[in-house]
């Protein structure tokens, strides 16, 4: 059993780009570890330069006790799994997956009884003589897995892993994905530029901007409490609600409303800008007057199935979105309030996140 | 877009023509036939007509100057069975096998795979600078390469002796077949390196970094990522220079066939009987057997083609 342990890491590409810039992170074992970030970010550098497909320009990569970083992707043990799962058209399900092993030279019988063995615990035992054509997008997955699987290394890295899979399909092999890795228990690392994907799969988040880790944490924590603006404004299917605000006399003023500050104010932030964040889930609507709310007036209504969005317009033009639970709709024009639920909302100073620790240091 | 011929009014004269018309453009077979006419004379004067006149050829006794050259006679099949029995045309078919197997499909088909394969990583300047070197062997007339190789090959003064320090080494003399077939790669891989460069492009490259990460050598991952992949490539390559260097006349230019026929591949033996002798009707007879050779070639690959759709 093994983890991963990248430190200082740095990736350069011939022409000035780099895509990983010293960065420091303890993958444990067994963990099932999403790098998620926008594209461009460098998350699929990061994990192909754990596979060894790239090489580190400076700094370590260790799997388990060993230092992978000059190591040939070969001899790192580790297994992929590709974006387009990249398996050998002109060989069967059962070569494919065998595939590994037959170049580390196992014997055929070997060979066979491993493809068997691993296949049929990811439900393709039936689908061993047919080619990869003529299987399924969610199939030829499974095939990848398992050709992953097969020669047993200690560390999975998946890339994109459903980004090829339509979007009912995504879900069964998002559960699937999970339930597997919980089962197996190997360190796991997949790329996502999908927030929800990895909120929904990982164990552990790492939240990645221009090559560098923005945030480290359990999706509770990162979808909770991003530790800055970049990490607020990415996690989230409705987008946080990010307003400029500052403190006046111990509460915090934000689009016309005055609300208490989520955080021990000591006085040194009055008449710095801020911004305060609350995701519209953590909004609760009301029709009629209430303190510490923002108050405007209702622009649209987005039906999101089982609740629905609403935006509100306030007075200085600053637009502020509620989750309403369904048959609670406003409709567009009427007055509305918004209530920042307790312990839910969020400041932010100099785009990091005030904590109380800070403030008191501060 | 809408295509200009969408008018929703017909003119009344044009009516009747179209209610004729089956094809799509509405020109109707006349005006189509006349359209196609031009292009079919031309195949017809310079393609079907000097076939069947070789066919025609090869059944008389047709030479290029003297008596027979005014009132040929008809010989039947005499000219074939004297060509197959001829033992200059045996040594010359195994010479432009020699040829063909040495150079197009070892020598152009290897090198121009080797050459593709080991570019495909190389900085660009690299890859432009060894492309454009291979390909100025391919673009430059046949008679301006015969006269650079004539030089570089020279008993005396040659640039490949002063080299080597070999003078007076008379490498047309001595080794008139090697030359020629080291010519031809020389002069023909550029032509497999770029089909090759573009068939390596189709790869994916999470295919070659599947083979990377098992751990497989380079020929491994050439004969479980690579090869099944540009299988056709490699087929249609080796089909079309094949072909090419088999017709292929240059060698002409550098050995002009000798010495003693030492380097007389199956299109020089064709030249000096036909033209050299004047014996066109033997020499007509010899082009249909090399067209033969030619079909029997092309249908190998193309059923080797055929078997990988299957």
């Amino acid at each position: 059993m093994t983890g991963v342990e990248l430190s200082a890491l740095t990736k350069d590409y011939p022409g000035g780009v780099r895509a990983v810039d010293g960065l420091d992170l303890a993958v444990p074992d067994g963990a099932f570890f999403a790098l998620l970030g926008p594209s461009g970010c460098g998350k699929t550098t990061l994990l192909r330069t754990v596979a060894g497909l790239e090489t580190a320009t400076s700094g370590t990569v260790r799997i388990g006790d060993r230092d992978v970083t000059r190591l040939p992707p070969g001899r790192r043990d580790v297994g992929m799994v590709f974006q387009d799962y990249a398996l050998f058209p002109h060989m069967t399900v059962a070569d494919n997956i065998a595939y590994p092993l037959r170049i580390k030279k196992a014997g055929k019988a070997e060979r066979h009884a491993a493809a068997a063995r691993v296949a049929a615990s990811l439900g393709l035992a039936d689908l061993l003589g047919r080619r990869p054509a003529e299987l399924s997008g969610g199939q030829q997955q499974r095939v990848a897995l398992a050709r992953a699987m097969a020669a047993r290394p200690k560390v999975f890295l998946l890339d994109e892993p459903l980004s090829n899979l339509d979007a009912r399909l995504r879900l069964e092999a998002r559960t699937f994905l999970k339930k597997l890795q919980h089962e197996l228990g190997v360190t796991t690392l997949f790329v996502t530029h999908d927030q929800a994907e990895a909120l929904a799969m990982a164990d552990l988040i790492a939240v990645m901007e221009a090559g560098r880790i923005r945030q480290l944490g359990t999706p509770a924590e990162v979808f909770r409490r991003p530790a800055n603006l970049f990490v607020a404004s990415f996690i989230g299917s409705t987008p946080m609600n990010l307003v400029d605000a500052r403190v006046v006399d111990g509460l915090v003023e934000a689009a016309g409303a005055r609300l208490p500050s989520p955080v021990r104010v000591v006085g040194d932030e009055a008449g710095e800008s801020l911004v305060y964040g609350v995701r519209p889930e953590y909004l609760d609507f009301s029709p009629v007057p209430v303190d510490g709310a923002f108050h405007g007036r209702v622009v649209v209504v987005e039906n999101l199935g089982t609740s629905s969005l609403t935006t509100l317009e306030t007075g200085g033009g600053v637009l502020v979105h509620v989750v309403v639970p369904e048959d609670a709709e406003p409709r567009p024009g009427d007055e509305g309030w918004a209530v920042p639920r307790p312990g839910r909302s969020l400041l932010y100073r100099g785009g990091e996140l005030m904590t109380d620790d800070v403030a008191a240091a501060a | 877009m809408v295509p200009a011929t969408s008018t929703p009014a017909e003119p009344a004269g044009a009516a009747p023509a179209r209610a004729e018309a089956a094809d799509v453009v509405g020109l109707g077979r006349r005006r189509a036939a006349a359209f196609v006419a031009p292009a079919l004379v031309l195949v017809l004067v310079f393609l079907v007509f000097p076939a069947l006149w070789t066919l025609y050829l090869g059944v008389t006794d047709y030479r290029l100057t003297g008596l027979a050259a005014t009132r040929p006679h008809f010989v039947g099949v005499r000219n074939y069975t004297d060509v197959l029995a001829d033992g200059r045309f045996h040594d010359s078919l195994w010479l432009t096998l020699q040829f063909v197997g040495g150079s197009a499909v070892l020598g152009q088909t290897v090198l121009g795979f080797a050459v593709a394969w080991v570019m495909r990583e190389r900085p660009a300047a690299v890859r432009r600078t060894v492309e454009a070197l291979v390909l100025l062997a391919w673009i430059l007339p046949g008679s301006v390469v015969a006269f650079l190789w004539l030089a570089l090959l020279d008993r005396d003064g040659g640039t490949l002796n002063t080299l080597l320090g070999t003078p007076g080494t008379a490498w047309l003399l001595d080794h008139p077949m090697a030359s020629i077939i080291v010519f031809n790669i020389w002069r023909g891989t550029a032509f497999s390196m770029m089909l090759y460069t573009a068939a390596l492009g189709n790869v994916p490259p999470s295919h070659l970094e599947t083979a990377k990460l098992a751990g497989a050598s380079t020929w491994q991952t050439l004969r479980d990522a690579v090869l099944p992949k540009i299988r056709g490539h490699v087929l249609t390559s080796l089909l079309l220079v094949s072909l090419w260097t088999f017709n292929d006349f240059t060698p002409y230019l550098i050995t002009a066939g000798g010495p003693e026929n030492r380097s007389e591949v199956l299109s020089v033996y064709v030249y000096r009987t036909a033209l050299g002798e004047g014996r066109l009707g033997f020499g007509a007879a010899i082009s249909l057997v090399m067209l033969l050779v030619n079909l029997a070639i092309a249908t190998a690959y193309l059923r080797a083609l055929r078997r990988r759709r299957a």
